[in-house]
């Protein structure tokens, strides 16, 4: 299979995502240009993190008007698959491809640490080579991670459980005290309503050799190498 | 009637809108308790934005500026504007 990693003007996690997915999970990757109109045949898009366009504006308001979003919508529309990590889950919420949006951080600082996330859907693309429940250990780094949705908005997203990932304890457990932006309930990660689309917070592209602290970022790229390989529904 | 299109500026104000937490001027509000100033219930930040541009009429000008407001300018998932000209 193929994956499509996207630059835009400020990315800064792209190689990381492209490494991951070169040396570790050993499948094809290439780079998708911002003013590209084509997605050269990937079967799965990464919008990966960084400060697209300097974060002007508001996180993700500019890179949503990219040339290459154009693809990226109508590839979303037909069922592709696409992830957005930290500022790509800012990018895909600007974009309406996800509901909700990011505020600044409750703390308004910089937030750079491990975080403990509890997986409460296994059965996305994204997601089937974990167990339900499973505590991954990834880290987080940004500034407007703090997820916002109306209450009606939180209510559909909890009916269609569309909530992917909680912030949580080592051990699992969901508490304020293990929220480190102030997201609604602990919200690190939301599919959307068809869950061909994923947007996370925390950094699976950066943790998948033991020397780096936790290879539990590979249980997500795993599962897409699963999904679209037809090894999981 | 001339056809020749004026200049207008106009000014979107972009607030955050009601029951959205302001961070900002929580932290903004927090400081100024700091500082003495106890009195202070509320503070709530925001944004403005000046746009200069060409239009034949008022009313294109307008709906100019609330299409961009709109569309850029401002996310209406968390985010009210206001646009003066």
């Amino acid at each position: 299979m193929k994956f499509g990693v996207v630059i835009l003007p400020g990315s800064n996690c792209d190689y990381d995502a492209y490494q991951i997915i070169k040396t570790i999970m050993k499948e094809e990757v290439g780079f998708l240009w911002h003013q590209d109109k084509d997605l050269n045949g990937c079967d799965c898009v990464i919008l990966p993190g960084g400060f697209s366009y300097g974060d002007y504006l508001r996180t993700g308001a500019i890179a949503r008007f990219a040339p290459i979003m154009q693809e990226i919508f109508n590839f979303a529309e037909k069922g592709g698959l696409v992830i957005g990590i930290c500022n790509g889950f800012q990018i895909l919420l600007e974009a309406g491809l996800l509901p909700g949006a990011m505020l600044r951080n409750s703390s308004l600082r910089f937030v750079c640490k491990w975080v403990h996330i509890k997986v409460e859907q296994e059965n996305t693309p994204f997601t089937n080579n974990c167990q339900r429940f499973q505590v991954l250990k990834i880290p987080v780094a940004h500034t407007d991670g703090n997820y916002f949705i109306s209450e009606e908005g939180l209510k559909k997203l909890k009916e269609n459980n569309q909530i992917v990932f909680h912030y949580c304890s080592p051990q699992g457990e969901i508490d304020p005290v293990y929220n480190p932006n102030g997201a609604l309930e602990n919200i690190a990660g939301i599919c959307n309503l068809k869950r061909n689309v994923l947007g996370m917070m925390p950094h699976p592209e950066r943790v998948g050799e033991k020397i780096l602290g936790s290879e539990d970022g590979k249980h997500i790229f795993s599962s897409i190498v699963n999904f679209v390989k037809g090894k999981a529904n | 009637m001339s056809k020749e299109k004026k200049s207008y500026q106009a000014t979107v104000y972009v607030r955050l809108k009601e029951g959205v937490l302001d961070p900002q001027g929580t932290t903004i509000k927090r400081a100024l308790g700091d500082m003495g100033y106890n009195g202070v219930e509320e503070i709530r930040s925001g944004k403005f934005f000046e746009v200069s541009f060409l239009s034949a009429n008022r009313k294109e000008a307008l709906k100019l500026v609330n299409e961009i407001s709109d569309k850029l300018l401002a996310n209406p998932v968390i985010e009210d504007f206001k646009v003066e000209i």
